[in-house]
């Protein structure tokens, strides 16, 4: 069975229009024009225990408010969805117990005090066991390796140890359940790939389940197997993160190693040249042509090597986001 | 079983209170510093309210400031007076707790106490208890020593152990009075973004109405019978008027009543109120 369930989950906002200038202002004060916001619109999506889903999207796709929808902050207008049973906006304190979320920006952490006071106290509100308290944060202070940061002010933390410290928190009541809201934003490439690996190990060695929303490719590359698509409130895509290649782009780029003596010159009727630094040469190529120009080119130039490639994730997915949008402002 | 289940229950919750205190405690006494200061510095209006007192009462008496009086106050009952409410809101003044709570819901900080099994207002009425500890431990000192130099103000000594109970009482009953009551004007916060100009009127109407500034029995009717219905009289004037014993017998219990009354009102009302923006924000926001 499903451990989340989620079944034409709809979420409208209306929010308040206010035009430019004073005397707009003014008219605000008297009479308001509301607009109404679909930010979720009809998602339905079946997530198995011990799955790592990323939810991906350009900003304002709606990642958020499913997160927050299945974290019960907030009530959908339409729709059904229920996590490990529980339907979330009825907000059970049993269901709270069982799952965690973790915001980027958003810490749950006291600021003034060092995090083992914060921790102490979440064993107390969650009702942890002393032992499998102890153990559980002997483990993941070894892993994050912060051991030594437990008696810092919060305060005096970097960014990237705060996030690490949240993510203890997060995860001192061993939740069945991990909503991750952008967990690496804002984080340099090292503290990035620290908490990526850590995800990775934790995810592996206890099966939680976890839905992850970001905008680095390289934090989905690396941990989840199944990849959803959101734009404009709508699911657009549902599979592997490699079927996205497969399905949205139309090309692939050939990397050529020329020979010595050899010139460039006639490789654009081909394609698109992305880059030139002899003796290496990119074209990228549409998809069906690839074959066809592959041998052309073998037969009329020297070539040292020569390597296929599908184009990278993120050109990928940016170019998916601009076609979504595009699409949906010409039917509006 | 059930009963055990239930005592467990009891025990836990408990034991999580005291953790909240112990929490809350610790990050107050991270800034010992300026917290002295602050609870210090909180001493010095006695000195301006003397001499304003004796200004005004040298006016009626130039001879004999001491032997005026208004309303029945002497200069000396007027400084007692003045030192009891010092401590009735040294319990029921709440700073920070209305647009702490407002800001809480304004930067989303509130989705913590939605998301964790915990609730809300238990959760700050907790931390407010360490808040108060903490002050009273740095406060104790300058306000014995300040009783202790202004004792002879005191002209008719301590009150009887019934009076002293109920004062007693008037002030843990002011805490509860004065934390529900700004609790409430906080979460107006889930329907109005900002809520300063809320908790400027409302401190105007405090500073005046509850009896901080003069004893509400120096007002004109119809105002004096008015502020006697008002739940404001209670944060100030109340604890220090059962003190001095103005009011006793049959008055003292009715008013007894009717503060644990408006404590349990502005509790449910706390509640409904939270309830109420939970679900416009849930609907709305997030």
């Amino acid at each position: 069975m499903s451990i989340i369930q989620i079944d034409q989950l709809t979420k409208s906002y209306r929010v308040y229009q206010k035009k430019e200038g004073l005397a707009e202002s003014v008219r605000g004060l008297f009479r308001r024009e509301y607009k109404t916001v679909e930010a979720v619109r009809g998602i339905s999506l079946r997530v198995e225990p011990g799955e790592f889903v990323a939810f991906l999207g350009p900003n304002g796709a709606g990642k958020t408010t499913t997160l927050k929808l299945l974290s019960g902050v907030i009530y959908p207008s339409s729709g059904s969805a229920s996590v490990m049973g529980f339907v979330p906006w009825k907000r059970d304190m049993e269901y709270r117990r069982r799952f965690a979320l973790v915001m980027g920006q958003k810490n749950q952490l006291w600021w003034d005090l060092p995090a083992q006071e914060s921790f102490r106290l979440h064993q107390q509100i969650y009702a942890i066991d002393r032992n499998d308290f102890d153990a559980n944060l002997s483990e993941l202070t070894s892993l994050l390796d912060v051991q030594k940061l437990l008696g810092r002010p919060v305060r005096e933390l970097s960014l990237g140890e705060r996030m690490k410290m949240e993510l203890i928190a997060a995860l001192l009541h061993s939740p069945d359940v991990l909503f991750l809201d952008e967990p690496t934003i804002g984080l340099d490439v090292i503290a990035q790939r620290n908490i990526q690996q850590f995800l990775k190990h934790y995810q592996e060695e206890r099966k939680i389940t976890i839905l992850l929303t970001s905008h680095y490719m390289k934090d989905v590359s690396a941990l989840c197997q199944r990849v959803v698509v959101i734009a404009q409130g709508v699911l657009q895509y549902d599979g592997s993160l490699s079927g996205i290649i497969d399905s949205f782009s139309g090309s692939k780029v050939i990397q050529l190693q020329l020979g010595l003596q050899q010139s460039s010159l006639g490789l654009e009727r081909f394609g698109e040249i992305l880059k030139t630094d002899l003796p290496r040469v990119s074209i990228r190529v549409p998809r069906q042509n690839v074959s066809r120009v592959l041998a052309e080119i073998l037969n009329n130039y020297t070539v040292d090597d020569v390597a296929v490639e599908d184009p990278p994730l993120e050109e990928v997915i940016a170019s998916l986001f601009h076609s979504i949008s595009e699409s949906t402002s010409q039917a509006s | 079983m059930q009963g055990s289940r239930e005592q467990n229950r009891w025990l836990h919750a408990w034991a999580t209170r005291w953790m909240i205190v112990k929490t809350a405690l610790a990050e107050k006494l991270a800034y010992r510093g300026d917290f002295a200061l602050g609870t210090l510095m909180r001493f010095l209006p006695i000195i301006t309210q003397i001499f304003l007192w004796w200004a005004v009462f040298e006016s009626l008496s130039p001879q004999d400031p001491t032997s005026g009086r208004i309303s029945g106050y002497s200069f000396h009952d007027m400084v007692a007076y003045y030192l009891l409410t010092m401590v009735g809101r040294a319990f029921s003044s709440m700073p920070g707790l209305s647009s702490s709570i407002a800001k809480t819901i304004r930067d989303g900080e509130i989705k913590r106490y939605l998301v964790q099994p915990i609730d809300l207002l238990s959760f700050l009425f907790w931390s407010r208890v360490a808040h108060k500890l903490a002050y009273y431990a740095v406060a104790l000192g300058p306000f014995v020593l300040v009783f202790f130099l202004c004792r002879g103000y005191f002209t008719s000594g301590w009150p009887d152990l019934l009076t002293l109970g109920c004062f007693i009482a008037s002030l843990i009953l002011s805490f509860s009075l004065g934390f529900y009551l700004e609790a409430c004007l906080g979460l107006v916060g889930f329907w109005m973004l900002e809520v300063s100009s809320l908790l400027f009127v409302y401190m105007l109407f405090q500073f005046f109405l509850s009896g901080h500034m003069f004893p509400l029995d120096l007002l004109p009717a119809p105002f004096d019978t008015i502020v006697n219905y008002l739940p404001i009289k209670y944060l100030a004037y109340f604890p220090a008027a059962v003190f001095l014993g103005k009011i006793q017998g049959a008055a003292l219990a009715i008013d007894m009543a009717m503060l644990v009354m408006w404590v349990v009102f502005f509790y449910l009302m706390s509640r409904w109120i939270f309830a109420r923006g939970l679900v416009r924000y849930s609907g709305f926001g997030g």
